[in-house]
């Protein structure tokens, strides 16, 4: 493989993520006058920062080869759950602490299906979408699902919005950077990200030079679930109230966030600079549309432009100067290669 | 090479006994469903009630037959319940600002505007080479948006509707409600196309081999992309039999709904790496689900154990399959080893 052309593209999408980035700055400016206000900076940051905290372990995921379409579900459940351990009078650090585990155990589940029955993370996950998120609804139960608690102390309500003192970092912050710095030490720095990055390169290479891909799999789907629940005690406390529909279809601004910061969908290959990156755009793109009273859901419509753009740019760039036979993945479906029908293999 | 071509009829048989066995599995899931839910509650196994089964699977059952389309060429269409519901704004947005407006042109408009969103996706994956979940991912996000920019907050009401579009989820013909002879119909179109077309084989020989189709000389992006303008189209149709059945359409109709589709595509069979799976199947796996809803609420169940269903149904599903190719793959290699 030539190594410097690898790395040479990979700068210039950073590059490329950094001027888009200055470019929303500058049109959210412009937009409105309240864009640069420490108070807009806070509610801009607070409301992403759950995508931002289950972005970290998906990137993961998606180098590795798998994805997770179970977070926001995870999330849901994971409030519902926080919810009614308070209403049932637990004590609030074990409220969470239940959140938590119950979050390690639905990544656990995500994990051993896709890994010891051999089952594409696609199906399964999309499976636990539903099944999770269902779950979440039948706990809370209620009249039509729509039952919400919303008795939590006052000062868990404030963790989830007011900015620490002196500052306009949330509080969240305070959990979010060191997870940075873990996740970018694992993933850069370590030999388990050498790991993740072989096994979405070629699973079954990885498998042969002593990689223990099911393991490694199975940790990751855990630290998604564990981080999405984390996620869900955050956005518990930041709406204070636990309800099943909490976080309706996160997961698709996750995985467009993941994806834009130039992570491949097919696995081994992306920065956690990338993904910070676009977090960034799309938490300002999102926040400049929001403060100019555009809904959710138009901006949803810039993010999944963004999302397309910043694949289909770069492939029809490519195709330009070459102008010969086309490459370059995805001409069908989300695994390049033929995907041989191999049998599954336990614990490969 | 009498003998040969009688083990490789041999092999074949027993390939296509899988696809049998799935689909007998659902049948038979599908008969202990009725069977206990008809003995809990005497309302469940009636005529009236199977047609409203029926109806409520049909839309659900165009939009698997659409899927199916896709994932048998080893793609995904996630946007499908976009398509679905800007079609049905745009169709009731026509009505409403003329009412006299006839139904026939509003259906094929919709129809046209379902194509076109499917052909943007095909384009998106054939052309800008975007894989197709990351495509679809997007345009669910787009065409949606275009939705709300188109409904503004604003809602389409049964009064802005002419008599003969809601006609078309309430006439019956025989004792049949006309959108499930629109979904039969289609079902039956595309299964007898997929089965027994140059077309239809080329889609499965994409999905279970994309590279040896092109060195075959198949014209794959073709395909592909006909696959999704297919899918586009058939949401659109689902667009149409949505707005006539539900009256009352904002910008959020059926929002979430490719859930449910994907699951439908997934019970009934077809393998999500695509290249096998059947129509009869994917319609089987949309009925199943649509009998398990119903029993909910005749039953008076909580809905939201719907989701929880189909979730767990996805994954029993795709175990099982898992299972049987496993024992299938050792036969087979048993048979050639022998």
């Amino acid at each position: 493989m030539k190594r410097a052309a690898v790395w040479d593209v990979l700068a210039r999408w950073e590059t490329l993520l950094v001027g888009l980035l200055v470019a929303t700055l500058v049109w959210g400016s412009v937009r409105s006058e309240f864009f640069f206000e420490g108070s807009n900076f806070t509610v801009a940051s607070s409301n992403f920062m759950e995508r931002a905290i289950m972005a970290l372990p998906m990137t993961l995921i998606i180098i590795a080869g798998e994805i997770d379409l179970s977070v926001g579900s995870i999330l849901g459940l994971a409030s519902a759950i926080l919810g009614i351990t308070w209403d049932a009078g637990w004590p609030l650090w074990l409220c969470i602490a239940a959140a938590l585990l119950l979050g390690a155990v639905c990544g656990l589940l995500n994990g051993l299906l896709v890994t010891r029955l051999g089952l594409p993370s696609l199906v399964v996950t999309l499976g636990t979408l539903a099944l999770y998120r269902g779950l979440a609804y039948v706990v809370l139960g209620g009249s039509g699902g729509q039952k919400a608690i919303s008795d939590f102390p006052a000062g868990f309500a404030d963790f989830g919005f007011d900015p620490i003192p002196g500052t306009v970092l949330p509080w969240s912050t305070l959990i979010f950077l060191p997870l940075v710095a873990l996740f970018f030490v694992l993933l850069h720095r370590s030999w388990i990200g050498r790991q993740i990055y072989a096994t979405g390169l070629n699973k079954e290479a990885a498998r042969f030079s002593t990689v223990r891909v099911a393991r490694l799999k199975i940790a990751l789907y855990v630290a998604s679930g564990t981080l999405a629940a984390l996620a869900g005690v955050i956005f518990t406390a930041r709406v204070s109230s636990s309800r099943a529909d909490n976080a309706l279809g996160f997961e698709l601004d996750v995985i467009a966030a993941v994806l834009l910061g130039g992570v491949s969908i097919f696995g081994g290959r992306g920065t956690l600079v990338g993904v910070l990156l676009s977090l960034a755009i799309v938490a300002t793109l999102r926040n400049a549309l929001a403060i100019t009273n555009v809904g959710p859901d138009i901006q949803s419509f810039a993010v999944g432009g963004l999302l397309i753009l910043s694949v289909l740019g770069p492939n029809l760039a490519r195709r330009i100067p070459r102008g010969g036979p086309r490459h370059g993945p995805g001409s069908s479906g989300f695994r390049p290669t033929s995907e041989p029908r191999t049998e599954p293999q336990p614990g490969d | 090479m009498a003998s040969r071509s009688a083990a490789k009829l041999r092999t074949d048989r027993l390939v296509g006994l899988v696809g049998r066995v799935r689909e007998l599995g659902l049948l038979v899931a599908l008969g202990i469903i009725v069977v206990v839910v008809g003995v809990q509650e005497p309302r469940f196994a009636t005529p009236n009630n199977a047609r409203q089964i029926l109806l409520a699977v049909s839309i659900l059952a165009v939009l698997a037959v659409g899927q199916t389309l896709v994932v048998l060429t080893r793609n995904v269409d996630l946007s499908i319940a976009s398509i679905v519901g800007l079609v049905a704004y745009t169709a009731g947005y026509l009505f409403q600002q003329d009412i006299d407006t006839p139904v026939p042109v509003v259906v094929l408009v919709a129809c046209l505007l379902g194509l076109g969103l499917g052909a943007i996706n095909g384009l998106l994956v054939t052309v800008g080479r975007v894989p197709a979940i990351v495509a679809t991912l997007g345009t669910l996000y787009v065409f949606r948006g275009v939705d709300y920019w188109v409904a503004g907050g604003k809602q389409i009401v049964t009064r802005d509707l002419p008599r003969a579009y809601r006609d078309i989820a309430l006439t019956r013909v025989v004792g049949v409600p006309v959108p499930v002879i629109v979904a039969g119909l289609i079902a039956i179109v595309v299964a007898y196309a997929l089965r027994y077309t140059r077309t239809g084989r080329q889609l499965y020989a994409i999905g279970s081999n994309p590279d040896a189709a092109r060195l075959a000389g198949l014209r794959s992006d073709l395909l592909v992309f006909g696959a999704f303008a297919a899918s586009g189209l058939l949401a659109g149709v689902a667009g149409i039999l949505w707005g006539a059945r539900f009256g009352a359409v904002d910008a959020r109709a059926a929002y979430g709904y490719e859930l449910q589709v994907v699951a439908a595509v997934v019970v009934g069979g077809v393998n999500i790496f695509g290249g096998s799976g059947t129509v009869f199947g994917a319609v089987l796996g949309a009925i199943v689900l649509g009998t398990i809803a119903n029993s909910l609420t005749i039953l008076r169940l909580n809905p939201f154990w719907l989701q929880a269903i189909s979730g767990a149904g996805i994954l029993v599903a795709v175990t099982i399959d898992s299972l049987i190719t496993r024992r299938l793959q050792r036969a087979l290699v048993a048979r050639r080893n022998r």
